[in-house]
């Protein structure tokens, strides 16, 4: 049977990519957002995932507003990243699982989560960013993926609430997944920030802590803020936040935070690093 | 435009439809291609995405409050700032009126 393992929360801003090709991991600016990693390094060392399963949104690399799904779902062999026309260095290829992509797109579609099924996709910063602060260095990434994009584009956005369920229909379909794999799931982005408008440069610390401190014990409690309440206290694209009440939603078991890292600014964002450890019955049972 | 959270415009159904073939421009410069064409002629390359006149004056006036107001989401004018190699902290504080440092500033105040 699958296990999942955890969660990693993470910020993805571009510029993390241009620090990393220039080496810049230990200068004083980057120094308090790279350090959060070196527990997350040990951790992954450690959990050895196989799989991880991405909560993100696209910036404009594989979606346009032609066609834009609330939710979809990757079940290609293989996802290429490619320019994005902000000048962040092309990413290598990363791995997929399509057999895993259909039995999380059977039980998401079961669950009437109506899913965009994509067998040909591009991943952007959104994902390669975060797979290469997990997995830091040259080589391929030592995980499949199966990436899940939420829309955080285009209003209306799907509520806190439905992107939390999205998540427990996937982790309920994990859990019932045959194949003995160790599964991480990941979501990307936030928190508080806005690039646009005269309001650019917004960061809420006090918010980003609550919604931080909610999220392992009472992610319910969260759902309660609507998409514009959240854009009023996150930062319009502070709704990010999206993707880590997905990936919470997957943690199926006992949660636990086990590692935070906080710093103020990245670039324009407020850069959060978090682990979450999913105790599950079918794990506790194993060891 | 929606404004009801100050300084703040929320890109739904109106801004969406409004800004359709600015962010279609936009999105276009994914490709090194793309923007070189841009380069080498703005005037021909908007008339290609059928921008309209608002949209024109904001692409040239490289104003990008303006650029919102025409409907522009960040996400696709950001790769149209990239290409003279403005970042977001750049166009950060050309939307607040401050230079690059107080905005900078301002960012890591927020942290204290």
């Amino acid at each position: 049977m699958a296990t999942i393992i955890g969660g990693i929360g993470t910020t993805h801003v571009p510029s993390i990519g241009k620090a990393i090709a220039e080496g810049k991991e230990n200068d004083p600016y980057w120094r308090p957002f790279f350090q959060g990693f070196d527990y997350v390094h040990y951790w992954l060392a450690r959990e050895k995932p196989d799989v991880a399963v991405v909560f993100y949104n696209d910036h404009g690399l594989n979606f346009f507003l032609d066609k834009l799904p609330t939710f979809a779902v990757g079940a290609a062999r293989e996802y290429r990243n490619e320019d994005e026309g902000w000048g962040i260095p092309v990413a290598r290829s990363l791995t997929g699982d399509p057999v895993l992509s259909w039995h999380l797109i059977n039980t998401l579609i079961a669950d009437e989560f109506d899913i965009t099924i994509c067998q040909d996709m591009l991943v952007d910063h959104a994902v390669t960013i975060p797979m290469a602060l997990m997995w830091p260095g040259d080589r391929r990434q030592p995980v499949r993926i199966v990436p899940i994009s939420i829309n955080t584009v285009q209003h209306p956005l799907p509520s806190l609430r439905r992107c939390l369920n999205l998540g427990r229909s996937v982790g309920r379909a994990i859990d019932s997944y045959e194949q003995d794999l160790r599964v991480l799931i990941v979501g990307t982005g936030g928190l508080s920030h806005q690039l646009d408008g005269k309001r650019a440069g917004f960061i809420n610390k006090e918010f980003d802590r609550l919604c931080m401190d909610k999220l392992p014990g009472d992610p319910d409690a969260l759902t309660r803020y609507s998409i514009h309440d959240f854009v009023e206290q996150a930062g319009a694209q502070g709704v990010e936040f999206l993707n880590w009440m997905a990936m919470r939603g997957a943690l199926t078991g006992r949660v636990t935070e086990v590692h935070r890292n906080y710093h103020i600014p990245i670039s324009n964002t407020a850069a959060a690093t978090v682990v979450l450890e999913n105790g599950s019955v079918v794990r506790r049972k194993a060891a | 435009m929606k404004q009801d959270i100050p300084g703040t415009v929320m890109f739904d159904g109106d801004q969406a439809q409004k800004g359709y073939a600015l962010n279609r421009m936009c999105f276009s410069f994914n490709s090194a291609e793309n923007r070189a064409a841009f380069r080498k002629d703005e005037n021909a390359y908007c008339a290609k995405y059928g921008l309209n006149e608002e949209q024109r004056a904001a692409v040239k006036s490289r104003n990008v409050l303006r650029l919102i107001e025409a409907g522009g989401n960040v996400y696709y004018l950001a790769k149209f700032a990239g290409i003279f190699g403005l970042n977001v902290q750049d166009i950060g504080a050309q939307q607040t009126g401050t230079t690059v440092e107080q905005f900078k500033a301002k960012l890591a105040a927020a942290g204290r």
